[in-house]
Formats: C-alpha cells, structure tokens, sequence
C-alpha cells in the first residue's frame, strides 16, 4: 500500500534572475503516497506555497524533476473565492459543466458534493449569505467536483475562529477518508498540522529547504487539545523557533 | 482502522449544523410593503416640495416678469394639456427611439473595443488613454463634424451620441476586466479555464458590476449629446422634444418650455431608476451591498 502518488525529486524553483533572483525552494525532495495526509509546515518564506503552486502545475519548477504520474489535483485557497454570481451550488456545478456533465447529471452530482460537507439545504444560497466556515466547506465541494485525487491546500483553515477551524478538521478528516483523498496540507499552525496529518514536513524559510521529516503515528480520531498532540507539537515548534532564529543576523 | 466517525459525542453532523445556524443568525424582517415604498417615497417628495416651493418664491418675488418665467401653476396646466396631446407622444417616441438606438450601438462598439483594448496589450498601449481622454470630450465639440460628414440628418445626431457613449462603456468593462480579484483568476486557473471558456464563466461575469456602472454613465453621456443635438440641428419632418422646445423658445412660450425641461427631467429620472435597478440586483447578487 506504498505506492507513490506525489515524487518531488531535486526541485528548486528560483524567481527572477541576476541579482534581484530569489530562490524560494532549494534542492526539494518529498514522496508522497497515495491516500496519505501530509502537512507542509514553515514560517514565512519556506516556499510552502510555492510548493504547492508547482505540484498544482500552475507554475514551473527551474530544475529537478516532479512527477505525479498524471493524477488530477484540485488546490484550495485561505479564501474560498467563491464565484458570487453563482449560488452556491453554481459553484459546485462548474468544474462539472467544465468536464462536460448534462444539465441534470451535474445538479443530482452537486447535491451529492453538498451533502458530503453537510450543506445540502444550501443549494440555492448566494455565497455571501454564508459564513467562512461554510464557504470553506463549498470550496471543498468545488474541489471534490475536479474528481481530484490529490488534494493541495494552503491555509485553508487560516482565516477561520478556532471553534471552526476545529469542527472543520473533523470534517476534513472525514472526508478524506471517505473519498480517498490524497492531501497536501500547508499550515503555519504546528497544531493544526500535528492534528490532522501522517506526516509533517518541516521546511526552512529563505530558502525553502526540507529540515525534517516528522511521522505522527497517534492513532485518530485525534484532539488538537490532547497532550499527544500538544506534546508533539511542542517538539515541533522549537524546531521551528530555532530555524526562525537562525535568520536574526 | 478507525471509523469516520472521528468525534464520540455529541454527533459531528449536529455541531456542524448548529455551528452554521449559530453563524447564519436569525433573519431581518424587512417590514411591510407599504413601510417600505413609504421609507423610499417621502424623500424624494419632499425634494419636489422644496424645489417647487423656491420656484413659486421666486417667481412671486417678481425677479422676472411672469410672461419670462412662470409660477409652477400654470406651468402644470400647460404640462398636462401638452401631454394629453398624440403628437406630443409621437415626440417623445422620436427622441426615446433615437437616444435607444444611438446607446445600443454605443454599447455594441463599446464592448467590442473594451474586450478588444483589455486582451491586446499593444492595443491597450495605443488606445488606452485616447479612450479616457475622448470620455472628458464635451460632445457638443463633435456637431460640427458630424454636420459636415453626414449634413443634418438623423445619422449626424447618431454619430454625436454614439461616441459620447462608446468611451463610457469600453472604460466600464476595461476596469471590471482590469479588476477581477486575483483569487478567482487562480480559481480559474486551478479549474482549468482558458480561452472563451475563461471570458465566458469568470472575466465576463465578474466584470459585469462595473460595466452596469460604464452602461449608466453611457445612458446619461448619450442622452446629454441627444439633448443639445436636438436643440442644435433640425431635422427637417422630425418634430422631437428638443425640437419642440426651440420652436416654444421662439415663439417665447415659456411655460411649455419649462415643461419640456419637466419632460426630460422626468424621462431622465426614470431611465436612471431602471439602471439603479439594474445596478443594484447585481450587486446584491454579487454579494457587494447587503439585502
């Protein structure tokens, strides 16, 4: 069951050139495999997004290779950047409508997605009429519609209060493993990223380096307030604390 | 393996659900109908009171003599006698259909240079600002040119307010196309939007509050470059409102000439009304303005 959906081998991806060039990722290496929960954690500037920008194949990587042996991938956002002139299940509809999908065929799909983030009496809702966590929850069921097999997402939860940044984990976990998701997590959140994730990979900031690996094997359903998962963060986070440190001088 | 279920008590559907009725909140009642044409009325009919109240004021301090300018009463009189009249209808039907026909060419032309301007870079670089800068062009400045390419005809009035029009409407679109928020363009990019696809189902729709607002300001350019080309030039046969208007200048009729100004205050006010109507439903549906 260890099959490899995800190789990033060597990456580096440098913007710019000449003496204004940044190097935002450097000599990045990670497998990911297939119905794994994996965490990008870092402070600012570890290229996290960036990462995430070249597996959703949006940007190009400068050297190395990157390989996700044509899987689909959908990418969600800290904002849920809904389309307001749709209702809410117009949103959901569009990657549907987009591959193809009959009038009825995408609407009976649609509700199905609603009903899987819980929202199937919101259908016919503008966007705005929800709240963040809602449209977070929309934004997932858009995601799920591309029929993605990897899912990327960059602080999706970042903007959200801590009550439902913390029923949406549950969620997530949920339908992660309902749907067979394969993810990719970025956070600044050590806890978040100790509560949901296999793995967390812990990266350096400027440049974008893999500094450590870390499994989390407790077993789930996890609370991000339990010691386990305080315990583990709290190890993560000096790791961290020193790597923000090093960039004093 | 652990089931999905990840939380023991109480049920994770159930915290979800209450979680969003929690943030939902209760609904506003808007009140009855009647309150609300009442809120938005009075306003406006005290606005009326206080502009007729300072004309009769004026008039009775006999700043003026009456022949030059007339109380309100007597203006009314002749208003409504002048619009019980077929051939006052006629009128107006003449110079709504020339201000329709002279916007929807604008908004064709309009929107095809918008699109045109905000895909083309060079073509932004050439034309970009000759757009802005023909946008603060008085349209009167245009008659005489217009009187020397097609004479005095119908398409000289169409030329005037064609291009007092246009600039308004591709600079509405130009911006709405400019300003789509840079998230939904990598929503579109993550949906793998290209090509018509992408103008059709993100640039065009998100563009649409601001090219409403290009398609407001080109009505009331439009109507404003009508108004002096009725005035200015005289289609021989085609007795339109602005026409109308001179003829009662010259015979000194004043009392219909300021009802003709009443007349295309009033066409004004409902025009902008409907864009206002317009306007606003995209823009409650687009989330900008609550309900």
């Amino acid at each position: 069951m260890s099959n490899t959906v995800v190789t990033i081998d060597d990456v580096s991806k440098q913007y710019g050139s000449g003496s204004s060039a940044l190097l935002a990722l450097d000599h990045v290496s990670l497998e990911v495999r297939q119905g794994e929960f994996v965490c990008l954690l870092g402070a600012s500037g570890c290229g996290k997004s960036t990462l995430l920008s070249l597996v959703a194949g949006l940007d190009k990587i400068s050297s190395g290779t990157l390989d996700i042996g044509g899987k689909k991938v959908s990418l969600m956002f800290q904002e849920a950047a809904l389309f307001p002139w749709l209702s809410v299940a117009g949103n959901v509809e569009l990657p549907l409508r987009l591959q193809g999908l009959g009038k009825a065929e995408r609407r009976k799909r649609a509700q199905e997605l609603l009903e899987i983030v819980r929202l199937a009496g919101f259908g016919d809702k503008r966007p705005h009429e929800l709240s963040g966590g809602m449209r977070q929850r929309v934004a997932l069921a858009r995601a799920l519609a591309q029929n993605a097999d990897i899912l990327l997402m960059d602080e999706p939860f970042g903007a959200l209060d801590a009550m439902t940044r913390d029923i949406l984990h549950d969620e997530l976990e949920r339908i992660w493993r309902e749907q067979d998701l394969t993810v990719l997590f970025v956070t600044h959140n050590v806890r978040e990223a100790v509560r949901l994730g296999d793995r967390v990979i812990l990266l350096s900031s400027r440049p974008g380096r893999v500094l450590e690996d870390f499994a989390i094997t407790h077993p789930r359903p996890r609370r991000i307030d339990s010691p386990e998962v305080s315990g583990q963060a709290a190890e993560i986070t000096d790791r961290l604390r020193a790597e923000v440190a090093r960039h004093a001088n | 393996m652990p089931t999905s279920e990840t939380v023991t008590s109480p049920k994770a559907a159930d915290q979800v659900t209450g979680l969003d009725a929690l943030e939902l909140g209760p609904k506003a009642d808007k009140g009855a109908l009647a309150g609300r044409v009442w809120r938005s009325a009075w306003p406006k009919l005290l606005a009326i009171t206080i502009a007729v109240l300072a004309w009769q004021a004026v008039v009775w301090a006999q700043w003026k003599p009456e022949y030059l300018l007339p109380g309100p009463g007597a203006v009314l009189t002749e208003l409504l006698d002048i619009v019980s009249t077929p051939d006052f209808w006629s009128g107006v039907q003449l110079t709504l259909t020339r201000a329709l026909s002279g916007f929807v060419l604008a908004v064709v032309i309009g929107t095809v240079v918008g699109v045109a301007v905000s895909r083309f870079a060079p073509l932004r670089a050439a034309i970009g600002s000759l757009i802005t800068g023909l946008q603060t062009m008085p349209s009167v400045m245009w008659f005489p040119l217009a009187i020397l390419l097609f004479q005095i005809s119908e398409s000289a009035i169409l030329f005037v307010v064609v291009i007092g029009a246009a600039p308004s409407v591709a600079n509405g679109l130009i911006s709405g196309i400019d300003y789509v928020p840079r998230t939904w363009l990598r929503v579109g990019q993550v949906l793998g939007l290209k090509g018509v696809a992408k103008y059709r189902h993100l640039i065009l729709p998100a563009a649409l509050p601001s090219f409403i607002s290009g398609l407001k300001q080109g009505w009331a350019f439009s109507w404003r470059s009508l108004m002096a080309g009725e005035l200015l030039l005289t289609v021989p046969g085609a007795l339109s409102i602005g026409v109308r208007m001179q003829n009662a200048r010259d015979l000194v009729d004043a009392q219909a000439v300021l009802s003709y100004i009443i007349v295309v205050l009033i066409i004004g006010i409902i025009i902008d009304a409907l864009f206002n109507v317009a306007d606003n439903a995209a823009r409650k549906r687009w989330g900008l303005i609550s309900n």
